[in-house]
């Protein structure tokens, strides 16, 4: 059976799990790893951190929270954000993670992606695109979390990083991310349809319909963020630490607009419904 | 029977692996694995682990670079519990069409094959995800760490090679991936090997670890 994997994407800025929108403005949402238990338990199939400064700083500060996320939660693993050799690839595995995302420094030297390949395993090794559309109805891949424009043709460079290794392509929509407005389906079913490894849509899904849309697009897997956060939240009590971020947010209790949250049960139970093979618990 | 604190499991370390999950799985259950290149450890452990990710010639090449084969061999013909997974239950074959012609270990008979790719029916290689595991036309499941797990149980896969083995005896489970219907699992005797990532496919894959350890270890 080829079932569908659901993932569930954590952002991470330093002790917190934060959200924006076009990936600005973050809000801190609460503790990364009260948010990966309650999606472990959910049957969620894979989790997917980027530490969203990673690039910024030059370093990926989230050794800590998978060492710890591992000893509890027995699925795939995977990290991004600031991954740039394979030393520090090495370094992420050997903290817990099963495969490392790569965009800027795969971008910068996409030599990178061969040589980690053939190291660590394709399967190993995923590369993050972060895409928005142009005028022109192009799409270029950004770098550093959606800040730094590339000029590179995102369809054409996803190609490129398959046919260098990759063993998966993540496909992060800049535009649709976090709105809620529904998965970017001409992004995800170019690249998917030129590429011959498995494409993870992110960015956009706000309703279980998105799903549906993802799949006729071509996705082999969906990462979902903002609607299962706001369902964690709507269910649970508040897991922030107040020293750090802004969490007037939480404080103010404000209601989402696109976003209707749902949980990692009600997309399962959703694909169930709608014959779209998935696992289930 | 040894207990716990006197079992000696080790988990064979031979370059590439990523051996945490494996080492996390065990502690699970109070077991502290050795990781382990060394031959005399290797010979004189209660059971061990071939774990693998990566490719099935550079395994190879590994293994011979560390002298690893007869010992691995020797272990798995000794009649005592060994555990393959992923490349680990690739490695017990003959050989594999991975990157040319690479000869195996040659315990298990039959060789390892590459999952075709169908863009027009979006079949992608490699397999990153879950899928389900199927009761081979025999009695090997109950017999195996599986015989808690029921038919049609879902577990994490990643892999672009696939196991054909000649003899139905050994064949332990199936699963279908792309029109392709392989065999997801082996039961030999002593040797148990899985293509799925046990200590990846959540509380279902943990039991799996459990129930192996129940055989072997009071």
């Amino acid at each position: 059976m080829n079932t569908v994997r659901c993932i569930a994407r954590l952002d991470v800025k330093g002790p917190n799990l934060v959200k924006g929108i076009h990936l600005e403005g973050l809000r801190v949402l609460g503790r990364p790893e009260v948010f990966s238990e309650y999606y472990y338990k959910q049957g969620a199939d894979e989790l997917f951190y980027q530490d969203v400064v990673a690039s910024l700083y030059e370093r990926n500060g989230l050794h800590d929270l998978i060492s710890k996320v591992a000893k509890f939660s027995f699925i795939p693993l995977t990290v991004g954000g600031g991954i740039r050799s394979i030393d520090d690839i090495k370094k992420m595995l050997k903290a817990g993670a099963d495969k490392v995302a790569i965009n800027t420094a795969a971008i910068n030297n996409p030599s990178l992606i061969s040589e980690a390949a053939e190291v660590f395993g394709s399967s190993t090794i995923v590369i993050a695109v972060e895409a928005s559309k142009q005028s022109d109805g192009s799409y270029l891949a950004y770098t550093d979390n959606g800040r730094e424009h590339t000029g590179v043709d995102a369809i054409k460079w996803a190609q490129q990083a398959a046919e260098l290794g990759a063993g998966e392509i993540v496909v992060t929509s800049i535009d649709n991310e976090g709105t809620g407005v529904g998965f970017d389906t001409e992004l995800i079913n170019k690249i998917s349809s030129t590429v011959s490894v498995p494409v993870i849509a992110h960015g956009g899904a706000g309703k279980p319909e998105h799903i549906t849309d993802a799949i006729e697009a071509k996705a082999n897997a969906l990462a979902f963020a903002s609607v299962l956060h706001y369902d964690y939240i709507a269910n649970n009590d508040s897991s922030a630490s107040e020293e750090e971020g802004n969490t007037e947010f939480l404080k103010k209790n404000m209601s989402f607009n696109k976003i209707k949250p749902f949980s990692i049960k009600d997309i399962k139970k959703y694909m169930h419904n709608n014959n779209i093979p998935c696992r289930t618990l | 029977m040894k207990n716990k604190d006197n079992f000696k499991l080790t988990i064979i370390d031979y370059g590439s692996s990523n051996l945490y999950s494996v080492i996390n799985a065990c502690k699970t259950f109070g077991i502290e694995p050795e990781v382990s290149s060394d031959h005399n450890t290797i010979k004189n452990a209660d059971a061990v682990i071939l774990p693998g990710v990566g490719a099935f010639n550079e395994a190879m090449s590994n293994l011979q670079r560390l002298g690893l084969i007869e010992p691995i061999k020797e272990f798995a013909q000794s009649g005592k519990p060994f555990m393959g997974i992923c490349l680990g239950l690739h490695l017990l074959f003959e050989r594999s069409a991975e990157f040319g012609n690479t000869e195996g270990l040659g315990l298990i008979k039959g060789s390892i094959k590459k999952f075709p790719s169908n863009m027009e029916q979006n079949f992608k290689v490699p397999q990153i995800g879950w899928n389900l595991i199927n009761k081979a036309d025999n009695n090997n499941w109950e017999k195996s760490p599986f015989s808690t797990i029921k038919e049609g149980a879902f577990m994490y896969f990643v892999h672009s090679f696939y196991a054909d083995a000649e003899d139905p005896e050994v064949i332990l489970s199936k699963t279908k991936f792309n029109d392709v219907t392989y065999c997801s699992s082996i039961l030999k005797n002593n040797i148990f090997a899985t293509q799925f990532h046990p200590e990846k496919s959540g509380d279902l894959g943990l039991e799996i670890y459990k129930n192996w350890f129940s055989n072997i270890i009071q």
